[in-house]
């Protein structure tokens, strides 16, 4: 018996429609991943790093090529199923935390679990752990006014992990952030790679990427193993 | 996972919490897109129970006195212009009938020592009608049927003519003069003159009342154009309808048109179907600020989901499917407008309270019509709330992400 695909992804496209002309913003782009990577994807504004995470995310769909997670075919899926494997297989974390203002950091964490059906004790206790998983243990009754910067966007990765998901996907997660709390917010990713996560790091920044264990280029929709390859 | 009965029901309980705290953390905003409908409600809940309360007070009165009496007036033909007291008799002692009440109406110039006051309601009575309107008599004796008998000259008068004639004096036992004939005081009419429709509608506010027999022999005319008939004990005034009319069929010759009879129960009937249709026709009219309200709730809700991409984006982005955005937007309509209509069926019964004071009946508490605004506002806020949860279902998640 052969596991099923966790990551693969060939021949992608995304084409945006723009009046009569057509934005090809990704171009053939291939990636493979295992359990336990962690890949930054490095590029600069507007080379395709936003696009290409949200097609990772199931957010959107491709516009040509294939892409399997944990072995379901994305590009056959509906909305409804998209939803569904996002809640079960996707982590997302975003440049500004993104908190809900009304509601509490356990809440906020809690958010996930209600959309997956989960029972209300279930929750409150899943996400009280991964709270204390990020150092916020203090900090649970606490609203995202009343929280810092790095301490929100704690939130939102324990947020992102609740729901056990196969892939951690962050799109530029320290963009918002100082060096300092910044360098936090990567010690955690690492921590949390050790203990086995599949970590996608999307970023503009070299000494950001280098955190992670591998990374890809992107340039005008083009990936490559190495910065230049795409230009060469 | 999240689809059995149990899951659904916490997670509609969580939409519940989330737009509470929603509606909550812009309580002004809200409280003005409820206005309409708690406008619309109070309104509605107002008319109904003021009207159904004031319906009820003239139904139980109606009962209380008017239900087993009929109303006889006779315009009679040229033999014969009215009723005779052996005609009395005769319709008395109908085994339907328990009595008849006979009203003669005159307006006198009534006079005491110097003072006098001209056009004065002076009303013929029998014994029978103080035993069938109780209280008519504050001070002093009623009419007795020797009274009638003999025709005698005895007066019960109101406290308005007390004041006037009789300044410092009991005028119990005293004469007063009508038209110039001198009336002995046995009794003082109580203010209100009665409370039954029966007497409202067929004295008016009588200033005198004497007997019936000695006002007809004032008038000179010694027949009786106008009468109550009071049914036998179980009847309602329905069931002797007929035997009325033809009785006096007979009395008068089987000719046409001398006679109307109109039963209580009829014009209670009437009087009923109409102040439903009044109270139908305000409802109707109160329940467009209803319609308002809702466009209002929609208009709010419109607004509220542009206002909220970015966090519908990211709940789709955590897994929400369409389904549960757009019910917990449903939710949060439903909310808004259920806290008008909360809020318009107390006051609406509030004011109605007061109403009902003022207008001297009986408030009484409807269901239906709390159920009716209650359910009205569910119904509002799902509706119109059902397009603005769509539109922000069919939201599009990057779009959404990206206006952050
Ligand atoms: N919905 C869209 N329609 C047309 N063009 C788009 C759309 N979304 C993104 N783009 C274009 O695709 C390119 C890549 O955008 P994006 O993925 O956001 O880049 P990055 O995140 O690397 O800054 C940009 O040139 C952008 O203008
Ligand atoms: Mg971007």
């Amino acid at each position: 018996m052969t596991e099923p695909v966790f990551f693969h992804m060939a021949g992608i496209h995304k084409v945006y429609p723009m009046g009569d002309e057509q934005v090809h913003v990704l171009k053939d782009v291939n990636l493979d991943l295992e359990k336990g990577d962690y890949l930054s994807v490095l590029g600069p504004s507007g080379s395709g790093k936003t696009t290409l995470m949200n097609i990772i995310g199931c957010l959107d769909t491709a516009s040509a090529g294939e892409y399997v997670l944990e072995g379901y075919d994305i590009g056959e899926m509906d909305e409804v199923e998209l939803a569904r494997i996002r809640s079960r297989e996707i982590g997302f974390i975003f440049q500004n935390s993104q908190l809900l203002p009304r509601l509490n950091a356990l809440k906020n964490v809690e958010l996930p679990l209600i959309y997956a059906g989960v029972s209300p004790r279930e929750r409150r206790q899943r996400a009280r752990e991964m709270l204390e998983k990020v150092g916020l243990s203090r900090r649970m009754e606490h609203y995202p006014n009343q929280l810092s910067g790095g301490q929100q966007q704690r939130v939102a990765i324990a947020r992102a992990m609740v729901g056990n998901p196969a892939i951690l996907l962050a799109d530029e997660p320290t963009g918002a952030l100082d060096q300092k709390t910044g360098r936090q917010v990567m010690d955690l990713f690492q921590a949390l790679n050790r203990e086995g996560r599949t970590i996608i790091m999307i970023t503009h920044d070299m000494n950001i990427a280098a955190c992670a264990r591998r990374t890809v280029h992107i340039v005008d929709g083009v990936l490559t193993e190495r910065a230049g390859e795409a230009h060469g | 996972m999240g689809n059995s009965i149990r899951g659904i029901l916490v997670m509609v309980k969580e939409y519940f919490a989330m737009s509470w705290s929603n509606i909550r953390g812009n309580k002004v905003r809200s409280f003005l897109t409820v206005l309409g409908i708690l406008i619309g409600v109070t309104a509605v809940i107002a008319l109904i129970t003021t009207v159904s309360g004031f319906s009820g007070t003239l139904s139980s009165s109606f009962r209380s006195m008017g239900a087993g009496s009929l109303m006889l007036s006779v315009t009679g033909n040229d033999l014969k212009s009215g009723l005779s007291r052996e005609d009395l008799t005769v319709l008395t002692e109908l085994e339907e009938v328990d009595g008849v009440s006979p009203s003669v109406s005159l307006r006198g110039r009534v006079a005491r020592g110097g003072a006098y006051q001209s056009n004065v309601t002076v009303s013929g009575r029998n014994a029978y009608y103080f035993l069938k309107n109780e209280g008519m008599v504050s001070r002093g004796r009623t009419i007795h049927p020797s009274d009638e008998e003999n025709m005698t000259f005895v007066c019960l008068i109101s406290q308005e003519l007390v004041t006037t004639f009789f300044y410092g004096e009991d005028p119990l036992g005293r004469n007063l003069y009508i038209d110039g004939v001198p009336f002995l005081v046995v009794g003082i009419l109580s203010g209100d003159g009665g409370t039954s429709v029966t007497a409202m509608m067929s004295s008016g506010s009588a200033s005198i009342v004497i007997p019936y027999t000695t006002a007809l022999k004032m008038n000179n005319t010694g027949d009786v154009t106008s009468l109550v008939v009071y049914a036998a004990d179980g009847l309602e005034s329905g069931d002797v309808t007929t035997v009325l009319e033809e009785t006096l069929d007979a009395m008068f010759s089987y000719e046409e048109d001398c006679f109307t009879v109109t039963a209580m129960t009829s014009i209670e009937d009437t009087m009923n179907n109409m102040l439903s249709m009044v109270s139908t026709l305000l409802a109707g009219i109160a329940s467009i600020a209803l319609v308002v309200g809702g466009i209002g709730i929609m208009n709010m809700m419109l607004t509220t989901v542009t206002e909220r991409t970015m966090e519908i984006g990211l709940k789709k982005a955590l897994g929400a499917i369409p389904w549960q955005i757009q019910m917990q937007f449903l939710i949060e309509s439903f909310l808004l407008s259920m806290i008008g209509g909360v809020m318009g069926v107390a006051l609406g019964l509030f004011l109605s309270l007061i109403l009902c004071q003022a207008i001297g009946s009986t408030f009484v508490i409807s269901v239906e019509a709390i159920l009716l605004g209650v359910s009205f506002s569910a119904v509002v806020g799902i509706l119109f709330g059902w397009a603005p949860a769509r539109k922000a279902s069919r939201l599009n998640p990057i779009d959404a992400l990206r206006s952050m």
